[in-house]
């Protein structure tokens, strides 16, 4: 690999590079599927390859391949190098990275399990054991268990002396129960909704997931939810899960940070941001209660790594300070625009990607509430939990979310179960209702392993913690 | 490129090597370049060369899969043996029937050399076009230009062998004020039929148009939805209903509905692969050739595409939409196209007495499958409409909405239609004007 990185950096530089950097990448991905009843597939995929970012006449040029050798190397920087250059036929300024980070380094995921080494016949029993227990409930029309895999073996070298070379392993699982009956369709997915829930981590965290202890509970609800009445219309007080919480703060608190997406740099695709650079430091984002931090070094979150992909090291920013707007996430070339130093978000998805600001794990800190405490002291409102749908706008103000499961709170206590819920806002107006936060026993992080971005696009992931929280005067009930 | 020749014998050795009762290689070479710009200049600008080839391996109703990106080999003998590791160590799939025999495959054109062998200047001075037409009206540009060659082969241990090469070009552009923004896009197999200059100044025209939005309330409107906003509202349709799977697990709402009404009588969807009009592909990911196939034929519910999996269940054969296998999506259109009309977007506009014109929407999401209802918002060029002229801009709005509502309620269809990429593949759609649309809430912008 060090033959490789050595070639490509020096072709960068023989080509007029003022900077270049290569990654090498090989992953490997292990997806089982059981559906209805059976084994619907076991996939192992692997790929592997290495792509060179340069900077050459001021600006950007990358170019990547998947054949891993030195003759390779130096095409495909050349390559780069002759990008950049015609990028540079349409600059308006040259790019600058701010002081170099030079890092030597090696970082491996803490792993108890190899999730590799579990044999496969182990990991169909437990999803077939999940699968069973929803299909003994009557109704359930569809039934789904899954289990995921990652490892990642990566090298980052840069013309600046930076060598690190990493280890990530990921391991996911979730099921799903779908309950289907006339004119009506509900699902319920356990621990959570986009597939499964997501750790960096061994196999461990798969046996301690419970899914076979939950697994008739939810197929019971879905087929509830086919009976239960409509979530009302109206303007109410809203309680959201921590699952349903997590992804109201991917999209309306982690995105908006990306200080690529405040200067223009997601324009054309995903958007811009409401928080523009005039609101750092002044802008009232939420309620006193709110705190949120991105940190990329929690042990075993999913947006956990040692350093990001442009060889910056992984660390913790506060971003809203008792309601108060004060930090982005940055890279080398956004940061050096606020006289900043980037802190370490950079991240591509593969060999094929350059990297690109993401989140790492973006947390509400906890607040005092016990949760059935906080349920007893809302009059009048609706417990929301588990994401079914989510929709925002492309500066991150106006959302509606759906959820897969509800129920009303009438004088301090969970009352009938709702189906269909929906809520919308405008971002800052939401956050500054919050008036109630749970406490640390009920925090809990969230991997989503699906965030979108880019063009060509790309899937980061990434992680919310939260715990359950409490909101005033929410429009629900959309459709 | 690897080409046919290279591709047979990457398969056939895979095929050789194999100790299974059946084998499928599918086999991708792909070179993909993307020119991306912001602020009015090219910020990210990237190349990528890569191959994949997938192996499925079974024994009798055992399945396993496959994948590498290394076609040394050794590492085709190591993808072979994982793939036939995995089908042996679980249990049976009853429901799994066999890989499909070979069928001719029809030829479709589909690679343009000149696509192919576009280079990163070309994309360049395309971009430097567009971001040269904003500063002359005092606005900043963003966008993409993207360039793909591509080769798919598949093959089995039954016969198929099934090539084809492609190309696309796409280049799709954001224009903004300081309180305004347009958008404007093109997609062609042909590089040389995307023009820049007229992307450009169909979005400078909406960037400029659409200066001090103006605030609106929610509610029922008229609307004209040009051709971007439609091929979303499309595509999102046919991930929901159109599918085999879908009708048979319950989900789609063209269940019970074969022969009846769902839509319109002025709407006919359907798929083609080999409509050169669109991003055509002969074959599907198991190399079966396409068919053509009907969903809604003058607003009547006509049929859903299959694979072969989902056409053994009910004895049927398989229409050619297989994804890559191990797929739990089941089938899904490809190549998407709406009926036109006769009418245009200037007569359409003249109709509206009271209503809003819509470029086009931004973070689609199914809100109740079943009833194909949608949420999004509105972006980038949505006008005021009164007594059939355009007032001014307002402020984005977010729409919840049954497509199938929607298309019941179609007034006008535009003669003229637009090529876009879709989730899969090309859809070739109209502009819409829809006598009522729901929104249910604004945006500040």
């Amino acid at each position: 690999m060090k033959e490789i990185a050595e070639r490509a950096l020096n072709a960068a530089q023989l080509q007029g590079a003022s900077y270049a950097d290569i990654r090498i990448v090989h992953q490997q991905v292990q997806s089982i599927l059981v559906k209805n009843g059976h084994v619907e597939g076991i996939s192992h995929d692997e790929n592997q390859g290495f792509g060179v970012r340069v900077i050459v006449n001021g600006a950007w040029g990358f170019a990547s391949s998947s054949i891993l050798s030195v003759e390779e190397a130096a095409r495909v920087a050349a390559q780069a190098a002759q990008i950049a250059r015609a990028s540079s036929l349409a600059k308006t300024r040259d790019v600058s990275l701010g002081p170099p980070e030079v890092h030597v380094a090696r970082y491996e995921t803490p792993v108890q399990v190899d999730p590799f080494s579990v044999p496969l016949e182990e990991k169909i029993a437990l999803l077939l054991a999940a699968d069973e227990g929803m299909r003994r409930v009557k109704g359930i029309a569809v039934t789904e268990s899954n289990m995921a895999f990652l490892r990642e073996d990566k090298v980052f070298a840069s013309t600046e002396g930076s060598y690190i070379e990493q280890a990530l392993v990921e391991s996911g699982a979730g099921i799903e129960a779908t309950a289907v009956g006339e004119n009506e369709m509900q699902t319920r997915s356990f621990p959570n909704s986009f597939g499964r829930q997501q750790k960096k981590g061994g196999y461990e965290f798969i046996r301690a997931l419970q899914l076979v202890e939950n697994s008739e509970r939810i197929a019971e609800e879905a087929v509830a939810l086919l009976s239960a009445p409509q979530c009302p219309s109206g303007v109410t007080t809203l309680i959201l899960d921590s699952t349903q919480l997590a992804l109201q703060i991917h999209e309306s608190c982690g995105h908006p940070i990306e200080l690529d997406r405040v200067f223009g740099d997601e324009a054309s695709y995903a958007g811009t941001s409401f928080l523009t650079l005039d609101k750092l430091g002044t802008f009232r984002y939420g309620s006193p209660l709110v705190n949120i931090y991105a940190d990329a070094t929690i042990p075993g979150a999913l947006g956990t790594f040692g350093y990001d992909d442009e060889g910056v090291p992984a660390q913790r920013t506060p971003i809203v300070k008792e309601g108060i707007f004060v930090g982005y996430l940055t890279s080398r070339e956004t940061a050096a625009v606020l006289g900043q130093r980037s802190n370490g978000t950079m991240r591509a998805d593969g060999w094929n990607r350059i990297p690109l600001i993401r989140m790492t794990n973006i947390n509400l800190e906890p607040g005092t509430w016990e949760f059935e405490d906080l349920i007893a002291d809302t009059e009048d409102g609706i417990y929301m939990a588990v994401n079914k749908s989510w929709s925002i706008d492309d500066k991150r103000l106006n959302f509606q979310f759906g959820t897969q499961l509800a129920y009303e709170i009438k004088k301090g206590k969970l009352g009938r179960m709702l189906k269909n819920a929906t809520y919308t806002g405008i971002t800052p107006e939401f956050w500054r209702s919050c008036d109630a936060i749970c406490n640390e026993k009920y925090w809990q992080i969230w991997g989503l392993p699906n965030c979108g971005k880019g063009e060509p696009s790309q899937a980061a992931h990434v992680a919310h913690g939260t715990a359950p929280a409490r909101f005033r005067n929410v429009r629900v009930g959309i459709a | 490129m690897l080409g046919p020749e290279k591709m047979k014998q990457i398969a056939q050795r895979v095929l050789a090597y194999s100790i299974a009762d059946q084998t499928e290689v599918v086999l991708f070479s792909d070179e993909t370049y993307l020119t991306r710009f912001a602020n009015s200049r090219i910020h990210q600008n990237v190349g990528e060369r890569n191959v994949q080839v997938r192996v499925r391996a079974i024994f009798g109703k055992k399945v396993g899969v496959a994948s590498s990106n290394d076609v040394s080999e050794s590492a085709l003998d190591r993808v072979t043996e994982r793939a036939v590791e995995i089908a042996l160590l679980q249990p049976e799939n009853p429901d799994f029937h066999s890989l499909p025999p070979p069928k001719p495959i029809p030829e479709v054109d589909a690679f343009v050399p000149a696509t192919a062998e576009c280079t990163p200047e070309q994309r360049a001075k395309a971009v430097a076009t567009i971001c040269q037409l904003s500063k002359e009206n005092g606005l900043v540009a963003s966008g993409a230009f993207t360039t793909t060659t591509s080769e798919i082969a598949v093959c089995n241990s039954l016969g198929v062998f099934a090539y084809a090469p492609s190309t696309a070009a796409d280049l799709t552009t954001v224009i903004m004020s300081n309180d305004s923004s347009g958008y404007a896009g093109a997609t062609s197999l042909d590089v040389r039929e995307i023009n820049a200059e007229q992307v450009g100044r169909e979005a400078v025209d909406k960037a400029l148009r659409s200066r001090n939005p103006q605030p609106i309330a929610p509610g029922e409107y008229t609307v004209i939805l040009e051709e971007y906003a439609v091929a979303e509202m499309l595509s999102y349709l046919s991930y929901l209903g159109f599918s085999a799977l879908a009708v048979q697990e319950g989900r789609s709402f063209m269940v019970n509905k074969f022969g009846q009404p769902v839509v319109g009588e002025n709407i006919s969807i359907w798929d083609d692969g080999l409509d050169k009009t669109g991003l055509p592909m002969p074959f599907d990911f198991e190399g079966v050739p396409k068919q053509r196939v009907d969903f809604i034929v003058n607003g009547v519910a006509k049929g859903v595409v299959y694979d072969s999996y989902t056409a053994h269940r009910e004895g049927k054969e398989s229409t050619g939409h297989a994804l890559p296998a191990p797929n739990p999506y089941g089938p899904l259109p490809g190549n998407l196209f709406l009926k036109a009309g006769t009418d245009s977007k200037e007569r359409m506009l003249a109709s509206v007495e009271r209503g809003l014109w819509v470029t086009r929407f931004h973070y689609v999401n199914p809100v109740h499958p079943l009833k194909a209802i949608l949420t999004g918002m509105t972006r980038d060029g949505t006008f005021w409409i009164e007594r059939g002229e355009i007032k001014g801009a307002v402020k984005n709005l977010r729409f919840t909405q049954s497509v199938l509502e929607a298309l019941s309620h179609v007034r006008m269809i535009s003669a003229e239609t637009k090529l876009r990429g879709g989730l899969y593949g090309g859809i070739r759609v109209p502009a819409l004007c829809i006598e009522r649309f729901t929104f249910t809430g604004v945006t500040e912008f």
